[in-house]
Parts: structure tokens; sequence; C-alpha cells
């Protein structure tokens, strides 16, 4: 690749250096129980290509250079004026590329030619516009500097100053085009418009007296007419004969531009939308004020930190319906290496799990992370076994498909692995769950890997130096509010039966409040 | 035109979302069994019903410009049935034609709509007939002005106009439309043209100037190109369909709103039959202000209980004026769980405007109605049960208000009697300090008693009991709690509270509160059957 010219759409790449093969985990078993799916179906929903799309937010790397080239391109987008540039250009290639295809299905001459002279319109003003704004930009990334020298190349060159002319002058002619249709019977005339008179008009002043409030509306809806119907063709025939000279200057440009899109500016496209499309999410949670940031990252080390750090599905259901987001702090120093969460119900420890899962995911994307600060272990596989809701009716079944799904989790995971455990065997006894309980933690514990245990069973925080407990918490000093805040504490499993009633915020003092 | 059955100056909101209580009520007032009477299978009537009982007023003068008008359709059975099955006859011929306006083409919507608009005219016009015949002899606010709008509305030079208009809808010569080139160079734009004949100049004619028109003509059998020329047609006329079908559904807006005001009162009639066959006495209650806390009621009986049962029911005398909180103990089986239901329904029919199954009922205006009953069983098998009753407690908090009614059934006995007495006590002082008032029926001693000592001359004591040879009454008597609870029977069977000691583990009280509670349960369980 490295002996390709100057210039030629080879020599630029946004998601990787040119040439540089990552190593790379696509594998999604784990995307449903972190709400991974939610995340990246709605980052990739009504875009352009969304299968393909989405398929990138799913393959990880453990190559710290690619992690580190897709950080700069997103620090490029931090530039209120890249990002400004970026997204006006996706909206507008997504506009040419739909009627490009749009033009593809269409089996009238006039019409297929019509969808390709909007579609290359559109496409010159962002070209122009996008050469423009990259232009003058302060751009610190390898992949969009490579781009931006590449498109410059192609804004000047002669054979798209040629299309820009062409297609502003074929525009202008057809919108100037007004006809009449009157239809008696079978038969059908077209003539140029003359000023005739709005019908409608008259009828509906005769109908204002029985208006009341609003009702639904009667109006068709004929925006969307794909094709073209054989009386819609030969009416379009004779209209083309009322404006021969509108219609010979359309068919000169189609001849002349068959396919116009350039390769190179089509792949940086493609590329750019993986950013822009997260960054669009980021947007959107960070506008409630939540923290993204860029992780260090790291392939041996697994002491780990995450300042602020919350569930990004969760801020993105709760940011939308205005609701606050409470963000934790974690961290695992020297030896530390499993986070056992425990305490009271609805506190925010299954949250806690799902995001210690998201954060080795998104980090291995190479995209900012949730929190103010991180540091994280580019793992190599992601494990999660939680709780499913619908097997509760079919107990003794549910036991021996979790055992079997726990097994197949600790005889596949390595210590460079994460393993996500959410209140597992909670259908069975107490017993039963302290001792199964104890031994998948033995094993994780031995293994070395990186993981998380969210159980109600209190000795399970205690069985090795390597692991932290965790509790949820409920503040007794400010009872109007639950905290979801899983902190560091011993402990401590009794749940008396005032606290649930201050948690839900049923003690006297509370409902004084609450009732006005 | 409007309605105005319900309420004086406004239209009822049929179209509301259903509240988020609406469930709990139906389910622990048996509400399902008083629809079905006043349904007498139509639905209508029952979707009616429903949200009329579960949206309360609590504005006296509204209760009783309602109560007025139902006394006038209980005098006047017949003139209403009549109106009512007009109404629904007009709603009938409409959805006769009702295929012609949906199809979604202005042409045939616009044929439609004409033939709707003349089946309509033909029903205002019996309309306003109805009027002119019966307006005499009613005498609520509701109704005359039900008439005067009528007469008023619909005079006769209003149906002449109508009847024109319809005619120039016909439109059959022909249409001309004017457009322009979309950027797939289809026509778009297009607009239904006033057509003004002209020739082409002679100029034209012997060739010398451009042609400026061109035509062709489809083929007589071609039934593709006629679809499609009509289709042309069509939405040249997308506007003046629409107008059209609008005037349609504005007329049938009003005759669906007359019937579903009207069905309110019909299906009382309904009820109504039905509980006098049964022997039930009838009362209009009197409606009063929220302050200060008022509630009496003579013979009360549960509505419910009397559509079900083949014989005499049972009813209560109760006294609680100045006593916001009434707390209910004692015997199983007793008819507590039934007295709690006979308050909450007759609270609810009383604040919608109906008569209530008493014979006397007075109470303030509620600003809500609210059901905490214990649950056979847990809905969500993750939270525990105490966990559950108090996200559903906390879930009215939500959404009471100052002078709201709670009713609540064996709650917070979802963990041991210490615990549940403490939270009972705190939610039920909260509440009546928020002028909440609060029916409470409990085996909790500790929690009955705590409220005898503390506000004696606040809170009515009802007890259940057995009379002699152990059948029960059904009726309840002014009474303080008795400090032998008949959770002893059940702690005998378990073997004693070895198992429930609180220093023994967390997990031990959860094993001991659903123990407790499904015996309880079971004993509700009884009670059902008997309603049933």
């Amino acid at each position: 690749m490295d002996a390709e010219r100057n210039g030629s759409p080879g020599t630029f790449g946004l998601l990787a250096p040119p040439g540089r093969e990552a190593t790379v985990h696509d594998e999604r078993d784990h995307a449903s129980d972190l709400h991974l799916d939610q995340i990246v179906s709605r980052i990739a929903s009504g875009r352009d290509d969304g299968p393909a799309l989405e398929e990138l937010y799913f393959r990880r790397t453990r190559d710290v250079e690619t992690v580190h080239h897709r950080h700069r391109v997103f620090q490029d987008l931090d530039d209120p004026e890249v990002w400004d540039a970026a997204r006006r250009f996706c909206g507008s290639a997504r506009e040419v590329l739909s009627h490009l295809s749009q033009a593809r299905a269409m089996r009238v001459r006039e019409q297929r030619q019509g969808w390709t002279l909007d579609a290359a319109a559109t496409y010159c003003a962002a070209v122009r516009r996008l050469a423009t704004d990259l232009g003058e930009a302060r751009l610190g990334s390898q992949g969009m500097a490579d781009f931006r020298r590449y498109l410059l190349g192609y804004a000047a060159s002669g054979e798209f100053a040629r299309l820009e002319a062409e297609s502003a002058e074929c525009k202008a002619a057809l919108g100037d085009v007004g006809y009449c249709v009157n239809v008696d019977g079978g038969r059908v005339s077209v003539t140029r418009y003359e000023e005739e008179p709005d019908y409608s008009v008259e009828i509906q002043s005769v109908f204002e007296r029985f208006r009341q409030g609003a009702v639904r509306s009667y109006l068709a809806n004929y925006r969307v007419w794909p094709g073209m119907t054989s009386v819609g063709q030969q009416i379009l025939g004779l209209v083309v004969r009322l404006f021969p000279e509108e219609f010979a200057l359309l068919a000169r440009f189609s001849e002349r531009h068959r396919s116009f899109f350039d390769p190179g500016v089509h792949r940086f496209y493609a590329e750019l939308q993986f950013y822009v499309a997260y960054r669009e999410l980021i947007d959107s949670v960070g506008a409630g004020g939540l923290d993204f940031c860029y992780p260090e990252v790291a392939t041996e080390s697994k002491e780990e930190l995450a300042e602020g750090t919350f569930d990004l599905a969760l801020a993105m259901k709760l940011t939308s319906e205005g609701q606050k987001v409470v963000t934790n702090d974690l961290r695992l120093d020297r030896g530390e290496r499993i986070f056992v969460v425990s305490g009271p119900n609805q506190g925010g420890k299954t949250t806690f799990a799902r995001t210690f899962g998201q954060l080795h995911h998104l980090a291995a994307l190479g995209v900012p992370v949730p929190g103010r600060r991180a540091r994280l272990f580019l793992c190599d596989r992601i494990f999660t076994h939680f709780e499913r809701e619908e097997d509760l009716s079919r107990l003794t079944g549910k036991l021996e498909s979790d055992l079997l799904h726990m097994q197949r989790t600790l005889r596949s995971a390595s210590p460079a692995s994460v393993v996500v455990m959410n209140e597992v065997f909670s259908s069975t006894s107490l017993e039963d769950n302290r001792f199964l309980g104890a031994e998948a933690m033995r094993r994780l514990i031995g293994l070395g890997c990186l993981a998380v245990c969210v159980t109600f069973v209190d000795e399970l925080a205690s069985l090795a130096p390597s692991v932290v407990s965790m509790i949820s918490t409920i503040v007794p000093g400010d009872p109007t509010q639950r905290t979801f805040k899983v902190v560091r504490g011993p402990a401590n499993g009794l749940a008396y039966a005032l606290a649930l009633a201050e948690k839900y915020r049923l003690t006297r003092p509370q409902l004084l409040e609450r009732i006005p | 035109m409007k309605a105005h059955l319900l309420y004086p100056d406004r239209d009822f909101d049929f179209s509301a979302e259903p509240g988020r209580f609406d469930d709990d009520l139906l389910r622990d007032l048996e509400l399902a069994i008083v629809l079905r009477a006043m349904a007498q299978g139509d639905r209508l009537l029952a979707d009616v019903s429903r949200r009329v009982l579960l949206d309360s007023l609590d504005d006296v003068g509204l209760v009783l410009y309602r109560q007025a008008v139902l006394a006038d359709c209980i005098e006047q059975e017949e003139a209403v049935r009549e109106l009512y099955a007009l109404v629904v006859a007009a709603l009938e011929d409409k959805r006769g034609l009702l295929w012609g306006i949906r199809s979604g083409s202005p042409a045939v919507t616009l044929g439609g709509a004409v033939r709707q608009l003349e089946a309509f005219s033909v029903r205002l016009r019996e309309l306003r007939q109805l009027a002119d015949r019966r307006r005499e002899v009613f005498r609520s606010e509701g109704f005359e002005h039900l008439f005067e709008s009528i007469r008023r509305d619909l005079d006769d030079e209003y149906l002449e106009t109508l009847r024109t208009h319809l005619r120039q809808l016909q439109f059959r010569n022909g249409v001309l439309l004017s457009a322009r080139l979309d950027r797939d160079n289809t026509g778009i734009d297009y607009v239904l043209r006033a057509p003004i004949t002209k020739r082409p100049s002679w100029r034209e004619r012997v060739g010398l100037a451009p042609r400026t028109s061109y035509s062709f003509t489809i083929p007589p059998r071609d039934e593709g190109a006629a679809n499609e020329l009509a289709d042309l047609t069509s939405r040249g006329l997308n506007q003046v369909a629409d107008a059209a079908a609008q005037a349609a559904d504005h007329i049938e807006s009003y005759f669906t709103m007359l019937r579903a005001e009207l069905a309110f009162y019909v299906a009382c009639l309904n009820l109504r039959s039905a509980l006098l066959e049964r022997g039930a006495p009838l009362v209009f209650p009197v409606p009063l202000p929220s302050e200060p806390a008022r509630f009496a009621c003579g013979d009360l009986r549960d509505t419910a209980l009397v559509l079900q049962t083949a014989g005499e029911v049972a009813g209560n005398d109760v006294d609680a004026d100045d006593r916001p909180l009434v707390v209910v103990t004692g015997a199983n089986s007793g008819g507590k769980s039934t007295f709690l239901r006979s308050v909450g329904l007759a609270q609810l029919m009383a604040q919608c405007g109906m008569y209530v199954t008493a014979s006397s009922y007075r109470s303030s205006a509620r600003s809500a109605v609210f059901t905490h009953f214990g649950r056979e069983e847990d809905e969500s098998m993750r939270s525990g049960r105490l966990d559950d009753e108090l996200r559903r407690m906390s879930v009215i908090v939500d959404a009471a208000a100052r002078h709201a009614l709670v009713l609540f059934n064996e709650s917070f006995s979802g963990t041991n009697e210490r615990e549940g007495s403490e939270i009972g006590r705190q939610i039920v002082q909260a509440l009546l300090e928020r002028d909440v008032a609060v029916f409470f029926v409990t085996h909790q001693f500790d929690f009955a008693d705590g409220f005898r000592r503390s506000r004696p001359s606040a809170t009515r004591f009802l007890r259940a009991e057995r009379a002699a040879g152990g059948r029960p009454s059904y009726r309840l008597v002014p009474a303080d709690p008795l400090p032998t609870s008949f959770a002893v029977d059940v702690f005998r069977r378990i073997g004693g509270f070895a198992d429930a000691d609180p220093g023994a583990s967390g997990v031990d009280h959860g094993d001991d509160g659903p123990l407790e509670v499904g015996e309880e349960a079971g004993s509700d369980a009884v009670t059902s059957k008997q309603i049933g």
C-alpha cells in the first residue's frame, strides 16, 4: 500500500493507519447483557449501511496503536468547526447515495436522469463545502490530514469543476417548467400553465361552517411515488414536447456524468460515520453534564481506574427522559482484580456491573468512554452471566442451564478476559448460592482475570486479597433521593424494613414532604 | 354543538389514557361485576361506564348536576332510550358507509363523504323533531340545554344550506389540474384549477406557432390506464375531499359524543333495574365539600356482592363524621373486605353522580380513591413481598393529594408484626396529617391498638364478629381491637416462633413473613368464593 501514488484513495485511513492489520475480536455474546446492543442500535439507527456500521462497533482491538489512531481522529472532531463540517458532509452524502439508488430503480429515462441530476447537484455542493471547511482547519490526526490532502486535490480538478457547472445550469432550466393537465373522460390534454385560478380554495370556503376543532386529515399522501404510471409516462412525453430545450439539456448532462461519486470520498464517508455516529451519541448524553474521556489503554497492566463513569445505555434512556444520571468511581490497585458488589436492591448494583463490562468493550473500540478519567485494560474476551427473568418459571431446568453456562464461561476465560456476573444462582437456596458462588469466585481468583460479581452473599466479598468489596448505598441523611452510588465498603446484608421504607420514601417525615 | 350531559360547560374526555390506578381499583373493588350489570353486554356502555366511574368529581355542584340529569332519566326512561336509539342509528348509518371514506383515494373519499353527509342530514332532521316533541317533560339543566341547542343550531335554514352544498359537490364535468416537475420529472403540486375555455390561436392551428397543447385518449378497455387516470384526477380533488370528509367527521363526532354521554345514563338505568330486582336500597348520596371530613352511611351494601347474590346481603351502618381513620379488625370471613369494597364502590359511584346501594349515604368529596390490598401472590418473584407492597404504596403516594381516600387491606404484613406495624403507623399518621382519609383492615393488633391509644376520638374502630354458632353475621360493630390475634392458630400450626428469632439471620424474616401472609390470603380467597 505504501507504494501507491499520492492522491489515490489508499493513501488515507480513518479507522487505522494505512496498511496496519490490527488484531480484532468480533463477538457479541455479551452484547445484550451489557446493553451494548441498545447502544449500538441507537448509534447506527437510521444511518447509511447501518448493519456494516453496527459491525464496526463490535470489532474490538487489542492494538494500542490503532486505539491511539482513533483517539486522535476523535480529537480532531472535538474542534467545533471540523465537527460541523463532518456532520454536514455526512448528511449530504447520505442524501446523494439515496438519490442514486433511487435513480437506479427507475425505468423511465427522464426519471433516471432527474434523480441523477439531483444527486450530482447535492454532491457538488457537499464536496465544495467540505473542501472549504477542512482547508483551513488545524488537523492533528494522521487520518484526517491524509484525507484532506486527497480531497483538496480532487476538488481542484477539472473533472469536478465541469460537473458543478453543468448540474447547476440543468437544474435551473427544469425548475421553471409548469403545465396543466385536463382530464375529461378518457381524454387527456397537456398545456403550458397559464395562471388558471385555484378551485379548491373556493370549495373549502363553502365548508368552513362545519369546522369545529381539529379532526384527522383526509389528505392522501402523494409525495412518495416511486416509478411512473403509463399515463404519467404519456403525460411526461407530452411535457417533453412542450419544453424541448430543457429536456435536451438534461439528456446531455446525464450522458456525461454517469458515475460521479469519487471512490476515495466515498470511503471517507463510510469510515467517518464510525466517528460521527458515536460522537453524536456523546453529545446527546453529554448534554446532561456527563463526561467522556480518552482512556489510557494497556495490554499488560490490570491496574484500572474510572472516575465519574456510568452505564451508557442507562444514561441514554435517563437523559432522554430528562432525568439525572448518577456516576460512580471504580479503581483496581496493584493485585486487585475482582469487584464483589452487594447491598440493598435497586441501589445500582447491576448498573455498576454493566458499566464495568461496557468500559472494556468501548475502550477496545478506540472510542471515548464514560467518565472524567480512565485507565483500562484491553481484554481479549468479555463474558457475562446474567439472571434471565423469563426462565424463572422453570426452576430446575434453569439451575442446570445456569451451571452449564457458568462452566463454559469459566473454562473459556483466560487471564486477559473480563467476566461480569450478575445475581447468578439467585433462584437456589442461600446455602447452594453460597457454595456455587464461592466455587465460581475461586476459579476467577485463580485465573487472575478482571471480573465483577453482583451477589447478596456477603462472604464472597472477602474470599481473597484480590477481591474488592463494593456496596450499593442509601443515604439516611438525604432520604428524598436514592443514591445509586456504589462505593468501597464492607459487605453488610442486613436489609431492615425501615431502611426499605426509607428507600421508598415512606417514613412519616418523608411522606409529609411528598404530599404537599 | 355540544352534548354536555356530564359537565355543564365541557365534553367528557372519553379518550383519556387509563389512570395509573384503574386496574387496582377494578380488581380490588370488583368493579367488573358492577360494569357488567351496567353494560348488559354492550361494549360501549361498559367502556363509558368504566371511564366515568373512575373519573371522580370532587365538586359538589357537578355531582348535583349529574344527579339531576340521572333523576330525569329515571323519570323519563322511555324518552331517553328513544333518544339514545336515534343517536345509535345515526352512527350505524355511518358504519354502513364506512368502506367509502377510508380508501385513501380522494375521489372515493369525496364520494363517500357526500353520501355520509346526506345520511347525517336525515338524522339531524329527526333529532330536531324529537327535541320539538319531548323537551317539555325534562327538568334538569343538562337536558334543557341539550334540547335548546338542538333547536337553535339545527334550524330549517341550516338544514337547507346543507342540502344545497351537497348537490354542488357532485363534480362530474372533468377536472383541470396544474402541476410542476419534481426532481425526478414526475408531476407534483397538483392543484385543482377553475377551467377556462379557450381555443388555440389561428397561427397555432395552421402550424405557424409552436403547439401549446398536446393530447391523447386512453383506449376504452384499458382498465390499468383508466385507473391511473382516476388516480391522477384524485390528486387534484385531494383538498376538496379533505374538506368534505372533515365536515362529515365533525357531525359524526357530535353524534359520538352525544351517544357516549347518554350511554352513561342508560347504563345507570340498566344497573338500577338489576339492583331493584334484588331488593337493594338505592339512594342519591348527599355530596359534601372536602372539609370537614364526613362519612356516614345507613345499610350500606357492597354493590358487587348484591349483584352476585340471590338472597339478602347484609348492610352496615357507620358514623365516622370527624373520624378520618376507620380501623377494621376481627374475624376472618366476617365481612371486613366486603365492607372495605362497599365503601370504595359507594364513594366512586357517589363521586360520578350515581346513586349508591344504601338507605342513606353522605360523605366528603375525595380528591381520589386508592386501594392498597394485599396481593395473593407477588407480582414479581424477584422483589420481596414487603418490597412490592412498599413500591405500590410509594406509587400511591406519588399520586395522592390532600383529601384523598386510601383503603388498606392487610397491608404491610409482608414482614413481622413489629416492623409491619411501625411502617403502617408512619404511613397512616402522615396521611392523616395531610387530611387523607383512611380505611384500614388489619390483623396487626400492635398497629390497631396504637391508634386506640394515640387518637381515640379521631378514629372509628369496627370489628367483624362471629354470631353464636360460628356463623358470621357479616355486620361490623363499633368495637376496639382485641389483643387475641387470629394469627395464633396459624402460629400453632407452623410450630411456633423458633425459626422467626430476629437474631438468627436476615433471611429468616423473609421465611416467616410469607407463611403468615399465605394463611391470610387463603382466608380472603374464601370470602371471594362466597361472593362468586
